[in-house]
């Protein structure tokens, strides 16, 4: 079915990155430092990368740089293989970019603006229309191709970017912030459509301030901040890495004549627990706990719960906390990203 | 509908695998879908160029003759000022205009910008559509002027050096947009719009010869200064030569002077608007 319009012209025999950034520094004229200051990291053919860093951390600078818009002051980048500070006229051919605003061309309709799009990038007539018809179908918009942009809803505007985007079959897609400002399922549409992409292959630089977005859909994630480059790895591994405390919340409906100071003491000796502390109930009725364990969390539910209920107690809700994306962006950062 | 990767043609391998493409064709690509969208609202886009010099060349052609406060005459020297009018000040709006909306507020103009071709270039077709655009308002002054004027002054031997004169001028004020466009913030636009349209109106000759001047001498350099004045000058000269007017050839070489400094000045704002 359409799903193979989709699939990705594979990057340039010569590379087998498709995206190559080298010491890479921008600094904007008149700004007291550079926006960028020395950042390098490769991206994988087909694999979806995520960037991910607050506002004015350096991501859109980068994504500039790599879509020709921005002049980095020094450095080197290439998309596909080919250098876009030296021959940013062939790069553009090999990069699609799905901007953070709406660009659309209001004067034409939805239909016309992925077939203006695809002549801009020299695709054949016949070419065009077949893939301007098989995109709308895919990206749910084929009911309206005649529809002026300004008629649409912000999700289905971004789906409309995204198809253009993919007229010219980029080797490269770039999304920058491509849910800000979505309902949650545009959000879902979006997450979906980058994973089909990314398994037809097509590889995808994606720029997000959000944590769920950027573990859920990448295969690596970058944290970017001040310009430089904190850490970069798959969001398990960024978080395996994290050396903070995995914890299990516990509530427990004590037994009849339980005792909630031996309790403590119980759920203290289980071995592997480093402590166990009693919290405040904000409903009364239930004992609620912290337990601090090393490792993963989740192997120490079941002794927990052997040790209350041999106390003649019943744990009815435990909640385990493992550090995520957000965890490692504040470790790293010393802030937290919102 | 199914679509395979097959019948959907190539795939591209690499850029050496993509077919072979000129950064010219991106740029006609685009030409054409200026060209689509305007020929769409033609009679909208008509009736925003005629409508200015119509009424000019009205009150001042045939109105003012008739009263009787303007020479006999007067109408064959405003003419060919009129049509210089035209050309550059349609030239000029049509590429500030839409220069100005499309860097701030539509942003239309990203997808251009990172089609296939050198961003100069996209300032190039913006510069040549506009003063397409030019030459047809331009052009529509001649029937308009019979209509009016019932008789409109030619020469049978200019007609090819009216004609160059004509797209020089549309070219002039197209170049005038790109700065303005370029330069100006989009929330100055409408201030500078009134303070640069209303002098280059007045001061470029298209009402007076500008050898007239000579009594009011400040004045007449001033209007030296104002490229549309060589473009009204060149006209007139070439349509009414028997009144005073500045030599033609003179006309040509000033105005294509002007084209060259104004584009050079207009492409540098436009690449470091487009470039961050």
């Amino acid at each position: 079915m359409t799903q193979t319009i989709l699939e990705s012209p594979s990057v340039g025999n010569g590379s087998a990155m498709a995206v190559e950034v080298a010491d890479l520094v921008k600094r904007y004229p008149k700004a007291p430092k550079d926006s960028l200051a020395g950042v390098t990291f490769e991206v994988r053919r087909g694999e979806v990368f995520g960037f991910l860093g607050p506002n004015g951390a350096g991501k859109t600078t980068t994504i500039g740089i790599l879509t020709t818009r921005v002049r980095p002051t020094r450095g080197r980048a290439s998309v596909a293989g080919v250098d876009v500070v030296a021959d940013p006229v062939r790069a553009r051919r090999m990069l699609g970019v799905v901007p953070q605003l709406n660009n659309l061309d209001r004067s034409l309709s939805v239909r016309q603006n992925l077939l203006f799009h695809a002549s801009y990038h020299g695709v054949p007539r016949a070419r065009r229309l077949q893939l301007a018809d098989a995109l709308l179908d895919q990206f749910g918009l084929a009911d309206r191709p005649n529809g002026r942009p300004d008629d649409f809803s912000g999700g289905q505007i971004q789906r409309m970017m995204i198809a253009r985007a993919l007229m010219h079959s980029p080797a490269v897609l770039f999304l920058d912030e491509p849910s800000t400002g979505l309902d949650p399922a545009a959000r879902l549409f979006l997450w979906e459509k980058v994973a089909e992409l990314k398994e037809a292959g097509t590889t995808v630089v994606i720029t997000t301030h959000d944590m769920d977005e950027a573990a859920t859909l990448s295969d690596r994630v970058a944290i970017i901040d001040h310009g430089t480059l904190l850490a970069l790895d798959t969001p398990g591994a960024l978080v395996r890495g994290m050396t903070s405390d995995r914890t299990l919340d516990c509530t427990i409906e004590p037994g009849p004549g339980g005792d909630v100071t031996v309790l403590g003491e119980r759920l203290g000796a289980v071995p592997g627990v480093s402590q166990a502390e009693q919290l405040e109930d904000p409903v009364g009725g239930s004992w609620r706990f912290r337990i601090y364990v090393e490792g993963e969390a989740a192997p120490f539910v079941a002794p927990v719960a052997q040790v209350i209920s041999a106390l003649g107690g019943r744990l009815t809700d435990v909640r385990l906390g493992e550090p995520n994306l957000e965890d490692v962006f504040i470790h790293l950062t010393g802030r937290a990203l919102r | 509908m199914s679509t395979t990767a097959t019948d959907i043609g190539h795939r591209v391998t690499s850029i050496e695998g993509l077919p072979p493409w000129g950064p010219w064709k991106t740029g006609l690509a685009i030409l054409r879908r200026d060209l689509f969208v305007t020929g769409r609202e033609f009679p909208i886009f008509l009736g925003q160029v005629i409508l200015q010099p119509l009424f000019l060349l009205f009150v001042f052609g045939k109105v003012l003759t008739e009263l009787g406060y303007a020479r006999p005459g007067y109408e064959q020297v405003l003419f060919p000022g009129l049509v210089a009018l035209a050309a550059v000040l349609t030239g000029l709006q049509s590429t500030a205009l839409p220069l100005v909306i499309e860097f701030s507020y539509s942003n239309e103009i990203e997808d251009r910008l990172l089609a296939p071709l050198p961003i100069g270039a996209v300032a190039v077709e913006k510069v040549i559509f506009a003063a397409m655009r030019a030459c047809v308002a331009a052009a529509v002054m001649f029937p308009i002027g019979v209509w009016i004027l019932g008789a409109i002054p030619w020469q049978a031997g200019t007609a090819v050096a009216v004609i160059v004169m004509t797209v020089l001028g549309s070219l002039l004020g197209a170049a005038m947009g790109l700065i303005l466009g370029t330069y100006v913030p989009p929330n100055r636009i409408n201030v500078t719009f009134a303070l640069v349209l209303t002098p280059l109106i007045f001061t470029g000759s298209s009402q007076y010869p500008w050898p007239s001047l000579s009594h009011i001498r400040w004045f007449q350099i001033v209007s030296a200064l104002n490229p549309m004045t060589y473009v009204s000058e060149g006209l007139r000269g070439l349509m009414v030569p028997n009144v005073p007017h500045i030599q033609t050839w003179i006309c040509f070489v000033v105005a294509i002077g002007y084209l060259v400094v104004l584009m050079v000045i207009g492409m540098i704002g436009f690449i470091r608007r487009a470039l961050g």
